[in-house]
């Protein structure tokens, strides 16, 4: 069975949490004592017909109170064919970070469309974070198809306005389907008021939407993450480098190279549960030995032999802003990738990307919560990377502020 | 990958953050499922080296035989180091009002218990089995979750967690709690127990047991704690546990499973959710888990 990850997007307005409540609630996976609880909550604010879908998601008392999604919420659901996460995040600019950290490590990205209102700000900057982020798969859910009368010229036109916009965005797969989450109509069954529309209902293509496992096919990429040296009278020697194959795949016997070190040495074991295994490819955890004793620690890169990889001090990166804080160049920080940890100074912010149009303005030099720049970052000790479009595992890093240890920034190296 | 081992590797990749980035780690550790889904991840984790942190449990002193019994034996044939610390002690140390009323809960008492030990042995990250499925508070906690010297969180001020790049940088006197099955469910845990063949406590599969069947339909078990008056309905049932917390606040549920395939198909088949099948504790209001978790509970 397969694991799917997907993100939500959109204001509780456009129906979001109603969507999510809608699929949980078909595919049978809410249990009838949070049914009983929901009732009684809809009750109390005054909708007695249906219980409020809504409710099922927003999982904070200030949530609940303003109606609002403020943080990610995770929710789960199996079918036969496939595990489902879905991370559930908040539509308001304001929320920005939030919907970027829910966003940041799922394979497909529902914008939900108010049919009504068609292509929103909110379309446009959600669009936007998906293509910064890399996802692979956009499904733009043209919602309230109730309210303009199953109109299929409407769900042409928004189909027709957002191919226009998202042109430049180079997305890489873009599907929709026309819905309503509170009739539940495409959600789960067909509905014959769409009849007009011959294409999958959302949970058909939930269940068939190919999941790209694009770090399997990159090159090769381990980082340590822990040293295992028991140092007991029969392990005496041994020194394991535990951590998982970010991409591609490491064999026993290959030559490989340890970044920053610089250092070639070959790959003379490789265990995985206790076990010695010949291969082991993306996404596996493992323990890799190391023929030559060198100084090999945590954060430490393993590449083969025959392979690029960057090691520089300097590099070009977008960010998006997540502290209250606002920020200007030349502030320290710490850069964190995976595992590896540097110390890293901001040199300059060459451009603000306006997320409504994905066009460069110039910066004033100060960053504010929320906003995406294009940065030049120097780091004390060279970083191992590859740009994140062609890896993800390798090209990610967030920003630390030294004083108050608070994830200040997700950047993407360029 | 199938998503179960999806599943086990990012739990593997967190429990191998923790040891990496955390001087005094620990893992909590309760004698139910989910933590014993958690040492067998760690196993996987760390040997033929021996795990980089203790097995800590909170004795609460309402807990099930069964599940201590399971406890001693585990950390011993591991070979491990186990903490245990009492809430009794603690209640007498610090001259706290015991749990009241029919079925007087130590839930509560129990993060008093938390921070003295986080604190005896000045732990900077607790590792624990906790998961997103179990309650909507819950939901919405990261994996690296931040608590401040007083073991609270705050909801409003979680840092964003972007791919799965952990911050675990603290000031002293803070800790993180680190949830490495955050994404798993009921079901996937007891279809990895299967898969691994994972021993467990005998109270997860059914036998018979006395219990009193409370006005809410809940069957709460006969124990020294709980004084029988005259209007109490007692049955004996066949039954089982799904969550395995204190005896005066986990219910059973009647069942008729006696192996792991058995359970998950129930599990499959109930229309109950595990905690509110089981937990009186969560009962109290909508907030109830949000109000613990703020207070430093986990």
């Amino acid at each position: 069975m397969e694991l799917l990850r997907f993100f939500t997007a959109g204001n509780v307005d456009d129906g979001k949490s109603t969507l999510i409540g809608r699929l949980l609630f078909d595919s049978n996976s809410i249990s009838t004592d949070i049914i009983e609880t929901l009732t009684r909550q809809s009750k109390a604010i005054g909708n007695d017909a249906n219980i409020d879908l809504a409710l099922l998601t927003d999982g904070l008392r200030a949530e609940r109170e303003q109606g609002i999604t403020i943080d990610v919420a995770y929710k789960y659901f199996t079918t036969e064919k496939r595990k489902f996460i879905i991370a559930d995040t908040p539509g308001h600019s304001q929320y920005t970070r939030n919907m970027f950290t829910g966003a940041s490590n799922t394979d497909l990205a529902i914008i939900l469309v108010d049919a009504r209102n068609g292509i929103t700000d909110q379309t446009k900057r959600h669009s936007i974070i998906s293509s910064i982020l890399g996802i692979p798969h956009i499904l733009v859910c043209i919602n309230k198809m109730d309210l303009v009368n199953y109109d299929e010229k409407v769900y042409n036109q928004i189909q027709e306005d957002y191919l226009k916009f998202s042109k430049e965005l180079h997305l890489k797969n873009i599907s929709f389907i026309p819905t309503s989450a509170l009739t539940g109509e495409n959600v789960v069954t067909n509905s014959e008021n769409l009849a007009w529309y011959k294409g999958a209902s959302l949970f058909e293509f939930l269940e068939q939407v190919e999941i790209p496992h694009e770090e399997e096919n990159q090159d090769s990429r381990f980082q340590v993450q822990y040293v295992i040296r028991p140092q007991t009278e029969d392990l005496h020697d041994y020194r394991g480098y535990a951590g998982s194959v970010l991409s591609g795949t490491f064999k026993k016997g290959q030559e490989v190279q340890i970044f920053p070190l610089e250092s070639k040495t070959t790959i003379s074991k490789i265990e995985k549960n206790g076990e010695e295994i010949i291969e082991a490819s993306a996404g596996e955890p493992i323990i890799i030995h190391l023929e030559h004793d060198l100084d090999v620690s945590r954060g430490s890169t393993i590449v083969p032999l025959n392979q690029q990889i960057e090691s520089e001090k300097n590099l070009e990166a977008t960010i998006c802003w997540m502290d209250n804080k606002p920020f200007q160049a030349g502030q320290k920080l710490i850069l964190q990738q995976n595992s590896f940890r540097t110390k890293a100074i901001v040199k300059a912010i060459d451009s603000k990307i306006d997320i409504h149009n994905f066009s460069e303005i110039e910066s004033n030099g100060t960053i504010h919560l929320n906003e995406f720049c294009k940065i030049q970052l120097k780091t004390a000790e060279k970083i191992s990377f590859d740009s994140y479009k062609k890896n993800r595992k390798t090209g990610a890093f967030i920003l630390i502020n030294e004083n108050t240890n608070n994830t200040v920034a997700a950047g993407i190296i360029n | 990958m199938d998503y179960l081992d999806q599943l086990e590797a990012e739990a593997i990749y967190i429990l191998r953050e923790v040891a990496g980035q955390f001087d005094r780690p620990a893992l909590l550790f309760s004698g139910g499922k989910d933590s014993i889904c958690l040492v067998h991840l760690a196993l996987k984790a760390f040997r033929p080296g021996k795990f980089p942190f203790p097995l800590v449990h909170v004795d609460t002193g309402h807990n099930f035989q069964e599940a201590l019994d399971y406890r001693d034996l585990l950390a011993k044939q591991l070979d491990e180091k186990l903490i245990v610390r009492y809430v009794e002690d603690t209640i007498k140390a610090k001259n706290l009002q015991d749990g009241k009323g029919k079925f007087p809960s130590r839930n509560g008492l129990q993060t008093y218990t938390l921070l003295d030990v986080i604190e005896e042995f000045e732990f900077d990250a607790c590792i624990g089995g906790a998961r997103r499925d179990e309650e909507k508070a819950r939901a919405k906690e990261r994996i690296f979750s931040v608590r401040d010297e007083f073991g609270q969180w705050d909801p409003k001020k979680q840092r964003p967690e972007i791919w799965n790049i952990y911050n675990g940088k603290i000031d002293k006197g803070e800790n993180v709690r680190a949830f490495p099955i955050s994404n798993w469910t009921e079901l996937d845990v007891w279809k990895y127990i299967k898969r691994e063949n994972i021993v467990l406590p005998s109270i997860y599969f059914t036998h018979k047991r006395e219990c009193i069947l409370t006005e809410n339909g809940q069957l709460m078990n006969t124990n020294k704690f709980v004084e029988l008056d005259e209007n109490d309905v007692v049955v004996t049932k066949n039954v089982r546990y799904r969550t395995v917390g204190d005896m005066t606040c986990t219910s059973a549920v009647e069942s008729e499973a006696y192996t792991v395939d058995d359970i998950i198909s129930e599990i499959k088949e109930t229309k109950i959710s595990e905690r509110g099948a089981t937990r009186m504790d969560d009962r109290v209001s909508e907030a109830a888990m949000e109000d613990r978790k703020k207070g430093g509970y986990f």
